[in-house]
Formats: structure tokens, sequence, C-alpha cells
């Protein structure tokens, strides 16, 4: 008898709550490694929340959340930033460094882990970094601008190649489609999904875009009031069987989801 | 957890406890009292947060990685950015001290005290302030403007995933440049509030280069500028602090920024001007 392996993340027993309002209701969550794993949800049902505990950006108040079987919550800070140091995160609204050029921003992570055996120079990591651009669809001449003289989806597309750069075993996706016209949201989808499995890496994905959900997911999960309330193959989003899921996949009004005005 | 279903069974057994009956026209008098101890309780709060802040920050100068371009930049946006409005304001200060002076003290014929009161209020007073406060307005509205909106985009928690820490990056370094450039200013700010009173009183108040020049030497203490720079360094770590501190902690979007911002300069402001009197009271006051 062989043992089941172990998932690349593991949640158990998660909550969170703010004030008296509880985002995360005891989410049991696990994310096979290679999956590229999708988040469905409605505005503030707690999916930013759940990928910021497991980045370590907000401490949850209960649960557990494992990374290749080791617990990230009660490991020591060192070992907690060598755990986080495997994921890439590609934040909504890219999240780029202002005060820094394209490429700067791009080769960040390969330039803040010098001195802890990564001996990179400024020049290489411009170099990588002009690669790194190349991959996502950018003109290596990108990589002098100022973030502030790019599009809405080439700020998406340095972000990921900022995410990337660092070859992380786990890639997070934070609505990556918001604000985009359809066709670079496809655009953006299609990117991510190469890189994912250029790298092989473990996504996950939150967002409420279905059509982006269907593009990128091999697997998904509905949140709503902070608990999981189906689970299945991305594929099957738009026909799950659960009303709710059903209702939110259509976007129709009526149905089991009422929405709150005010909590 | 099993205590979140306990929880919720025992408040469904107990019953409702009535509202505290108090005679009319107390609740008048308790109110405010009520809302002065929170207001005191929390900027205690806040108080202590801003220390560990510190302290944290403070710590991480012998914790590597040091960004040194970082440092290097906020040395340049401090020291040398800040150069013509301290010199300004140096210069304009001297000559108004030299006036008022000369108003004063010409009633009782000692005009010749001119030199002496430019230098040491200059050097003791108004280089070391005056330079912090144009700083606190001019770079410290800008930290906390920047860092205040790295926070409320996200940049903050990207720099986390990026294998850097938010303090050591942001913060720290710009700690050690406020501390270092400060002085410099206030040399600067010192030689020309000096000149600010000489080229009054050569050319309005009668005074031969040579005579101001001698007295200023001879009523100047080395100790009167060490000290200005002194307070110097510590106005340039409180501004620094400030401006990072309301930053790192703003919330709400654009607004959030804005009273960050606004509350970085306010709190520099005053918190420099009760040091000054607590430096001053400590170096001068025997």
């Amino acid at each position: 008898m062989t043992a089941a392996p172990v998932p690349k993340i593991r949640i158990r027993g998660l909550t969170k709550a703010f004030g008296p309002k509880r985002v995360l209701d005891g989410i049991d969550l696990d994310v096979p490694t290679g999956t590229s794993f999708v988040i469905i949800g409605g505005s503030g049902s707690g999916k930013s929340v759940l990928l910021r505990c497991i980045l370590g950006l907000i401490e949850p108040d209960s649960g557990v959340i494992e990374i290749d079987g080791e617990n990230v919550l009660t490991a020591n800070a060192a070992r907690r930033e060598v755990l986080i140091e495997r994921i890439g995160m590609l934040f909504q609204n890219g999240a780029l460094f202002d005060s820094l050029p394209v490429w700067e921003n791009v080769s960040f992570g390969l330039l803040a882990k010098r001195g802890r055996g990564n001996r990179i120079t400024r020049a290489e990591a411009r170099t990588r970094a002009a690669t790194f651009l190349s991959q996502v669809g950018l003109d290596p001449s990108v990589g002098d601008l100022s973030p502030s003289e790019l599009s809405g989806g080439m700020q998406k597309r340095v972000g990921l190649a900022r995410a990337i750069a660092s070859r992380p075993e786990i890639l997070f996706f934070d609505e990556p489609t918001t604000g985009l016209d359809p066709i670079m949201g496809a655009v953006i989808d299609g990117l991510i999904v190469d890189c994912v499995k250029k790298l092989g890496s473990t996504a996950i994905a939150i967002t409420h875009d279905m059509a982006s959900a269907r593009r990128i997911g091999d697997e998904a999960a509905m949140l709503y009031r902070g608990k999981l309330i189906w689970q299945g193959r991305a594929a099957d989003l738009m026909d799950s069987g659960n009303p709710m899921v059903d209702q939110f996949t259509h976007g129709r009004r009526e149905g089991p989801i009422s929405m709150e005005l005010r909590r | 957890m099993s205590s979140g279903p306990w929880r919720a069974r025992a408040a469904d057994n107990v019953a409702p406890v009535a509202p505290l009956r108090v005679p009319p026209g107390v609740n008048a008098v308790l109110d405010p009292v009520a809302a002065l101890g929170r207001a005191v309780l929390e900027r205690v709060r806040k108080s202590g947060m801003l220390a560990l802040f510190a302290l944290e920050a403070v710590s991480h100068l012998v914790r590597p990685p040091f960004y040194w371009r970082v440092f290097l930049s906020a040395l340049i946006e401090i020291g040398f950015f800040s150069l013509p409005v301290v010199a300004l304001t140096a210069l304009f200060s001297g000559g108004v001290i030299a006036l008022q002076s000369y108003a004063g003290f010409s009633q009782y014929h000692v005009q010749s005290a001119i030199a002496d009161v430019v230098a040491l209020s200059v050097t003791r007073e108004l280089g070391p302030v005056l330079a912090g406060l144009m700083v606190a307005g001019r770079v410290g509205a800008a930290m906390s403007a920047e860092i205040g909106t790295m926070r409320v985009t996200d940049q903050i928690d990207a720099l986390r995933t990026l294998s850097t820490h938010p303090m050591k990056y942001l913060v720290t370094p710009r700690l050690l440049a406020g501390v270092l450039a400060l002085p410099f200013l206030v040399v600067v700010a010192d030689i020309l509030g000096v000149m600010g009173g000489f080229i009054v009183a050569t050319s309005k108040l009668g005074f031969t280069p040579d005579a101001y020049i001698s007295a200023t030497f001879a009523g100047l203490a080395a100790s009167d500028v060490l000290v200005g720079l002194a307070k110097a360094a510590v106005f340039g770590f409180l501004i620094a602090l400030l401006g990072c501190y309301h930053g790192y902690t703003s919330r709400g979007g654009a607004e959030g920024v804005g009273a960050a911002t606004t509350a970085a300069v306010v709190a520099a402001s005053i918190l420099l001007l009760a040091f000054d009197y607590l430096l001053t009271d400590l170096f001068f006051a025997s």
C-alpha cells in the first residue's frame, strides 16, 4: 500500500475574522503539485484574504497551512521566509514599484537574493529581465520605461514577468484579468498557462471572471461567506449542479445567493 | 474549533442583560470623561506602536542586508534637494535677527552684541529648528506619501513576496539618511544665517566687516555649533521616523494617504519643537 502523495499546499480549518466579520470560516483545501487551481467567489467572499494568509501577509486566527507538508504558521521567522520564497505572486493591480524602471521591477527578486548564494550583477539582472519581458510578449526596450508609462495590460505582463523571474514552485494570481478588455484578458490568461506549464509550478488563481477561470484552471472551488461550498473540475464550473455556483457562474439575479447591500 | 459552537450555545441560554439604569444627567457628565479616557488610551497605544516601529527599524541597521542605493537616494533627496529652501530660510532669518536686535539693543547702546546674538541664535536654535521644520514639510511629507501609496497599492506586500523585508528596505535607510543629512544642512544654515546677519549689519547698521566677523568668532564657542548639530541629528531621525511610520501604517486609499501625510508633518513639527526644548534644557540650562 503506497502513501497518498503530499499536496503542494494543504489547508485545514483556516479561520480569520476582522472584528465581528468572519472572513474565513474553517477552510479545508488540498492543492496537488502541478495543479492549476482556481478559486471563484463574489467580492468580499474572502478570496484575497485566503491568498494573503498563505503568503504570510495576514496572520490567520486558527488553522493549518502546509507547503510540501511543512506547517508555515508554526515555522520560525527564518524558515517561514524560506517557505514563502517558493511563492511568486501577480497582484490584482500589478503592484509594480513606481520608483524603479521596469527592468528593475522584473529582476527585483533576483537582486534581493544577492548575498544569499545568488551572485547576480545588476548588468546580468538587466539581461535576465529582458528575457523575462520577452517571455510575456513585451519588447526588451520596455525595461527602460517607468511603470506609470505602461498600459494596464502591459503592467499585468510586467507583474507576471516579475512573478516568474525567480522560478517559483508556486504561483498566485489575484484577479489577473480585472480591468482588462476581453482580448487582453485572454492574452494574459494564455501567458499564465504557458508560464505555469513551462515552470511546472503549482498555481492558485482567484477570480470572478468565469472565462478566465476556465482558461486557467484544472481544478476549481467556490468560496461563499468564508466557506468552500463547492469543489470540482474547472471545466464543470458552468454546469456544476450546485445552485449557488450555477447562480454565480451564470450571473443570475435570482437564486440562493442574495446580494448583501450592507452587513 | 470547539469553542465556537460552545459559545453559540451558551449565548443562546443566557437571558439578555437589562441595560444599566443611570440617573438622568449622569451620562451627560460621564460621556465626555469616557471620550477623554478613550482618546488618552488611543494616544498611549499609538505611542507604543511608534516606539516598537522605531526599535525594529533601528535594529535592521545591524542586520544585513543594508540597501545602500535606497540610502544614497534618500540622502540626496534630504541633503541636496533641501539645500535651497534651508539656505534661503537661514539667510533671511539671520538678517531679521540682526534688524530686530538692533531695534532693541540700540536703546541700551549695546549694538555691539548684535553679531554675538545672531551667531548664538542661529547655531543653537534657528539653524537646527528652521532646517528641521523645512525638511519636515518637504521630505517628511514626501516620505509619508510615497510609502503610504506603496501601502495602499500593495507594493509593500509585493516586497514581502520578493524576499525583501519592507522595514529594512523602506524605513531603515531613510532613518540613517535623515540622521546624517540634517547636520549637514544645519552647517549650511549656520553659515548662511550668520551671513544674513553680516549682510544686514554691514549694509544697513553701520558695522565694518572686520568688526562684525571678529565679534562673531569671539562670541561663539565650538559647543554652540556642536550641540546644534546634535539637535539636527535627533530632528532628522524624528522627521524620517514619523514620515515612514505614518506612511507605513496608512489605510484607505488616497484619503488615507493624504491624512497620513498631514499627520506626519504635524507630528514631526510638534515633536521637533518638544525635543528642541528638552535638548536645550539638557545642554544649556546650567
